[in-house]
């Protein structure tokens, strides 16, 4: 394969913390203000993310895996800068394109054209070079007879291939993947899968959010396990998919102990 | 194989209501404007007629009912035409600051999920607003000219009555767009509030006939930026001989009154929208 490339810091992140208020009772119109007006607004705090320190190199696959609301999503998103961190440091070097809960955001009305254009220029691209880059969007999807469909009328899979393809076809350096591979057909699957390995041939960073342990132990040079907003262990992906069953034996266990 | 560049670090700081390259911002709000567009008119058959049909219709029934039952017209030069002058810059208005008000909540699955200025939503709005505009004062100057109103240097003045009209709508976009994600009352609030602003500028009714009432009140009424931007429109455009902006307030120095709340609701509404931006992901 390619020399050695120089490897420099891609992602870096110092004790990044995340707190959500979570109200017991959401007051949004003025008359439920105004009916209570000293009713105060009670708050559960959520820790999502707790005093995270982690590095990515440029060029490393790094595979997150842990259990459901254990904020892998939260720091997808402070990552994209979509939520706005409490405190810590995001120091990134390249441009970013996420792919976060299955979609880029295409607007249901709008046909696949104008949704890959408008997605790829919030994703960095300018008008011309989204244009320019369409057809390859679109073969890439293999949705080529139905770009002027509205996205409405498309399933959720194709919904998801095309989304992937225009963060494939983006440009960025650093991508950061949520759960991509568990929508879409086994022919597409595959694609993503040497779409991945050709962008970490290309040296791309990737941050890879996933429950596939097996595909993660395929892709990613490095893994973390997220318990709790902390890092509970970090090292190769085969120890870390360790780490991640027994956490899940563990919850199976727990729960069949309340039920019985 | 070629090592990719190192690029410069930067640091991510969270959403905002402002970032990145004026190039990038300019993009994307025509970019998004357009989209509006589409969408807009998606599944009509006459398309963005309609955006002209509309104010049309509107004008054709308050003429009816305004020169023929309610007689408020009378006297006036042009009525029909200063009539609907002042119905198409008001709904220029009416409409940015109403679609306006849920264009972010709308717009969710695209805030949740990428990283962009969140100031080009409601500029998108605004700017889609704006081309409906251009093409309905055509339409206005064919009217004006089927009058009889002969040209005038006054015609002139129409991009800085524009200009400020575009800046008291963006500025109230702003101020709705992001006052809506955490307290939906404001739609209701904004429906009515509109309806009043309506009545209070002289669109129906001639700014004569408060003038007639009580010379204070009719002043006090032309703090209103819309009554301000009408009023002048009314002189500049066609009719000379109708009192000017400046005479209407009681002398130009107090045209300051309302370009100041022109000014006052722009820098409120980049405040606000600039403070709430970083939370608007997460409240939705």
């Amino acid at each position: 394969m390619s020399e050695a490339a120089p490897q420099h810091t891609a992602v870096a992140v110092e004790g990044l913390s995340k707190s959500f208020e979570l109200p017991h009772q959401q007051v949004n119109t003025l008359k439920e203000r105004v009916v209570h007006p000293f009713a105060r607004r009670t708050f559960e705090r959520l820790d999502a993310l707790d005093d995270l320190s982690f590095e990515v190199r440029s060029g490393e696959f790094l595979g997150i895996a842990g259990r459901n609301g254990q904020g892998k999503s939260t720091l997808l998103k402070c990552l994209a800068g979509i939520y706005a961190h409490d405190s810590g440091r995001i120091t990134l070097r390249g441009r970013l394109a996420p792919f976060i809960e299955l979609g880029v955001g295409f607007n249901p009305h709008l046909t696949a054209r104008d949704n890959v254009v408008i997605n790829a220029v919030m994703l960095g691209l300018t008008p011309a070079q989204a244009r320019a880059r369409f057809d390859s969007i679109v073969a890439f999807a293999e949705l080529e007879r139905f770009v002027d469909v509205p996205l409405k009328n498309y399933s959720s899979g194709m919904q998801v291939r095309l989304a992937f393809s225009v963060m494939a076809q983006v440009d960025a350096d650093i991508l950061l993947i949520d759960e991509v591979l568990a929508v879409g057909d086994a022919s597409f699957q595959r694609k993503c899968h040497d779409e991945l390995e050709a962008m970490r041939a290309d040296g791309r960073t990737i941050l890879f959010v996933t429950h596939d342990m097996v595909a993660m132990q395929g892709f990613c040079d490095r893994a973390m396990l997220i318990e709790g907003g902390r890092i509970a262990a970090q090292g190769a992906p085969a120890e870390i998919a360790r780490g991640y069953d027994e956490v899940n034996l563990g919850a199976t266990a727990a729960h069949e102990e309340a039920v019985s | 194989m070629a090592a990719r560049e190192v690029p410069p670090a930067y640091e991510m700081t969270g959403p905002s209501a402002f970032s990145g390259s004026l190039r990038r911002f300019v993009d994307l709000a025509t970019i998004l404007a357009r989209a509006d567009y589409k969408v807009r008119y998606y599944g009509s058959a006459l398309g963005y007629l309609w955006t002209l049909g509309r104010p049309l219709l509107l004008f054709a029934v308050m003429y009816a009912v305004f020169s023929q039952i309610v007689k408020v017209g009378e006297g006036v030069e042009h009525y029909p035409v200063v009539l609907l002058t002042g119905i198409m810059l008001f709904y220029y208005f009416s409409e940015a600051t109403t679609r306006s008000v849920d264009c972010v909540v709308d717009r969710e699955q695209m805030v949740r999920k990428i990283h962009f200025p969140r100031m080009v939503i409601p500029l998108a709005v605004t700017l889609t607003a704006t081309i409906n505009v251009v093409f309905s004062l055509a339409a206005v100057f064919l009217f004006i000219g089927l009058a009889g109103v002969e040209a005038q240097w006054g015609w002139f003045e129409l991009p800085l009555l524009m200009a400020l009209l575009f800046a008291f709508s963006y500025g109230f976009s702003l101020l709705l767009s992001a006052l809506y994600v955490p307290l939906r009352d404001v739609a209701p609030i904004w429906e009515v509030a509109t309806q009043a602003l309506f009545y209070a500028t002289p669109i129906l009714y001639p700014i004569e006939l408060l003038q007639e009432r009580s010379q204070a009140v009719s002043e006090i009424a032309m703090w209103n930026p819309l009554a301000a931007i009408v009023q002048q429109a009314r002189h500049a455009l066609i009719d000379p001989s109708a009192p000017s902006a400046a005479e209407a307030i009681g002398g130009g120095v107090y045209l300051l009154i309302p370009l100041g709340i022109i000014v006052g609701v722009l820098v409120l509404g980049l405040w606000v929208f600039n403070r709430l931006a970083p939370s608007i992901a997460e409240e939705l």
